[in-house]
């Protein structure tokens, strides 16, 4: 017999009778409702702030790099920067610059034929007064030879920074400042208060005083200053200690120890993490070792640079010294747990099925790592890449004991093993604390930060697109 | 009980007392029975009843899983699996195996295909190309795909998927097909292509195919072995044990009283 389904007799709901409860019981659920949406809504603002702090910071800190950065690259060089170029660096227009050095000297040339008929005058002048003068003016002698270079008519010093003037418009024109301002202390009350006057005054009534009309109404026709592009900045080596040209030394050094660091740590970290991974049972001893390997990735890295001097450079004797060859190894060291680490959860991440289908075909463990599961870990495998590379630019402590000068000129593939290098992130630190005038220095200081930023930032691109790649080919 | 097939039919895979243990726990109780050259046999049993792990005893899977170890002996032609001297990637050469779950390599269709004869020293573009083609037609695939060889592999249907495999595991040119539930994870059109291809399949190569659906086992197979909790409980031709099964746990399995 076919069974029917009857449907219970509809019965009547029970009346409403304590409708009080039942409000009860919509009010308590509507409060507990409202306490969720609040929750909900606290956590949405605090979320919203943090990254807008983040955010703020993260600009606060790209935004200077950026602007002061680009300014090594681009600026307002004055003909003494083009004076530079073609003496120091052959390059530019030689024609052009004689035709400009005729005008400017003949802009000049009021000035020096000024201090002359100074010295001459200061002959006229009685004891006291002759002797301030004398120092006055070789101050302001000083002063205008460092903005417009050395005088014509004497002898040529050894210091470029002695024989040009101000190449940059912007030090220029605060050197003019300093030229026109003179700044003094005065001791007379109970505090000692800086003054700052026209120093003109001084020259008052002297054959120097129309120097001063000429350096504030037009300093431009002395210095003819030009916007230029100086893209060389990245390769030129450094002249006089950074006064004049580039970081080329510099780049290359740090690109130098960060390829050789990752040459080290990326195929000992992959084999590392598979071992781990792929071989290794769950034993005591395997997980002492991953344990030793995440502690390692804990270590400050001025330890590890210390390490590398001992161990590389004093025990090891990789190089007589310090070298690029040392520098990359403790790098490399530093950047190892790095590169284990994410590989190793990259393998982790391989579905078991494709293991177990490449077994399942005859393969053995070794043919089937190298031909399944490493591919197939290898989008993971970059990113970890990526970051160690990272790191492995940015490291300065490692590289202060093993790889590191202030100066020296670009390092070459055949020197690795005895010489040591210039590299961004130490002469960064260099140049803004142990350099002789680190105010003329700033756009350099810049330059490297920007440089640097941006060098890292160009190989994690090139990673992750290469990561990208090989996840589409993955993914199909 | 040991259960011999008729002397007409030559033996492939011999169970003698053969035994798995995962630590102390057996999962496979002293079973013994013999497989069919060139037969399909299937294995039934209800979920945890020691099948799968002797599907995967016999080309040596469970040596993945370190506690695991074996007791009595299995013959793959005559010799024992288990001796010493035998290396399991040339064992597996000879006895392919299809998973329960398409798995694929996350390679396009050709490599996958190749990645078998690749492994064992096929160079030759030219070979491999006819290799490809031929597993991909014997799989009943190749008219599907024979425009997107490029293709990655991961963009195939389930069904295709699956098909994948059985081209994979057939162009290594095995003599024995393992299947671990192969259509658990398919749509019904899928599982009847597959049911279409281990017909096809049958008398070119022995196939063991595990599986849950007691239908597809009668569809199939010549011979079935019920698996109850680790011990082998009847062997008998897929006819007989479906119509007249001697045992009564057999009987209540198959009518659905339990499992």
């Amino acid at each position: 017999m076919k069974s029917t389904t009857t449907l219970p007799e509809t019965r009547a709901l029970p009346p409403r009778q304590d409708v009080h409860a039942n409000e009860e019981a919509v009010s308590a659920a509507e409060k507990v409702l409202r306490g969720r949406r609040r929750r909900d809504r606290l956590f949405s603002i605090g979320g919203g702030i943090s990254i807008a702090v983040m955010t703020f910071f993260l600009l606060l800190l790209v935004i200077p790099i950026l602007r002061y950065g680009v300014g090594a690259y681009v600026y307002r060089g004055t003909i003494e920067d083009r004076r530079v170029q073609l003496e120091l660096f052959e390059r530019g227009n030689a024609d052009r610059l004689a035709q400009e050095w005729a005008q400017v000297s003949a802009a000049r040339a009021p000035i020096y034929k000024a201090f002359q008929d100074f010295e001459a005058e200061l002959s006229t002048r009685s004891g006291a007064q002759r002797r301030t003068l004398r120092k006055e003016g070789k101050k302001l002698h000083e002063l205008v030879s460092g903005l417009l270079g050395v005088f014509p008519d004497e002898p040529i010093p050894t210091l470029l920074r002695d024989r040009y003037g101000k190449t940059r418009w912007d030090q220029a024109q605060q050197q003019l400042e300093r030229i026109l301002i003179m700044e003094t202390w005065d001791y007379s009350g109970e505090e000692a208060v800086l003054v700052r006057s026209p120093r003109r005054d001084v020259f008052a009534g002297t054959a120097l005083e129309p120097v001063f009309d000429l350096l504030e109404t037009d300093p431009e026709s002395l210095l003819l200053p030009r916007w230029t592009f100086y893209p060389q900045f990245l390769t030129d080596a450094s002249m006089d200690a950074h006064f004049f040209g580039g970081i080329g030394p510099e780049v290359r050094g740090t690109i130098f120890l960060m390829l050789g660091a990752m040459l080290l740590a990326i195929p000992f970290g992959i084999i590392a993490a598979v071992y781990f991974q792929e071989y290794a049972g769950g034993t005591w001893v395997t997980s002492l070792l991953r344990s030793c390997v995440n502690t390692l990735s804990g270590v400050p890295s001025v330890v590890f640079g210390l390490f590398g001097l001992a161990f590389f450079i004093n025990t090891m004797h990789v190089s007589p010294g310090k070298s690029v060859a040392a520098g990359a190894l403790t790098l490399a060291l530093l950047v190892l747990p790095l590169v284990i680490r994410a590989s190793e959860e990259a393998i982790a991440a391989v579905p078991h099925t494709y293991k177990e289908a490449a077994l399942a075909l005859g393969a053995g463990r070794w043919r089937t790592v190298l031909t399944v599961i490493l591919p197939a870990a290898m989008p993971g495998i970059l990113t970890g890449i990526v970051i160690s590379m990272g790191r492995a630019a940015g490291e300065t402590a490692p590289i202060i004991f093993t790889a590191a000068v202030s100066v020296g000129r670009a390092v070459r593939l055949g020197d690795i093993f005895t010489e040591a290098t210039p590299a961004l992130s130490w002469n960064l630190y260099n140049l803004c604390t142990e350099h002789q005038s680190i105010h003329e220095v700033v756009h350099v200081q810049y330059g490297m930060a920007l440089t640097l930023v941006a060098l890292v930032l160009l190989f994690n691109l090139a990673a992750i697109i290469l990561r990208a790649r090989v996840a589409r080919r993955l993914k199909g | 009980m040991i259960s011999q097939l008729p002397p007409d039919v030559p033996v492939h895979i011999r169970s003698i007392d053969f035994s798995v243990f995962y630590g102390n726990h057996e999962a496979v109780k002293k079973a013994s029975f013999d497989i069919g050259r060139g037969l399909v046999t299937a294995i039934i049993g209800p979920s945890g009843c020691g099948k799968s792990t002797f599907l995967r005893s016999i080309n040596r899977m469970n040596d993945l899983i370190p506690v695991c170890h074996f007791g009595g002996r299995l013959e793959f032609d005559g010799t024992d699996v288990y001796a010493p001297n035998i290396d399991a990637a040339f064992l597996r050469r000879r006895i392919g195996m299809v998973f329960q779950k398409p798995n694929p390599f996350p390679k396009t269709i050709f490599e996958n295909v190749a990645y078998g004869p690749r492994l064992h020293g096929e160079r030759s573009r030219a070979a491999l190309t006819e290799i490809v083609e031929k597993s991909l037609r014997g799989a009943a695939l190749w008219e599907e795909v024979k425009d997107r060889l490029d293709a990655n592999a991961l963009g195939l249907s389930g069904g295709q998927a699956q098909r994948l495999c059985l081209a994979r595991a057939l162009a290594v040119e095995p003599e024995v097909l393992l299947m671990d539930e192969p259509t658990s994870a398919l749509d019904p059109k899928s599982t009847a292509r597959i049911e279409e291809l281990i017909v096809q399949l049958r008398g070119t190569y022995t196939i063991a195919i595990v599986t849950h659906n007691m239908q597809q086992a009668a569809r199939v197979s010549d011979y079935t072995a019920f698996f109850y909790e680790g011990e082998l409980i009847e062997y008998a031709p897929t006819n007989q044990l479906f119509t007249r099964p001697v045992e009564k746990r057999t009987e209540d399995y198959i009518t659905g009283r339990f499992g």
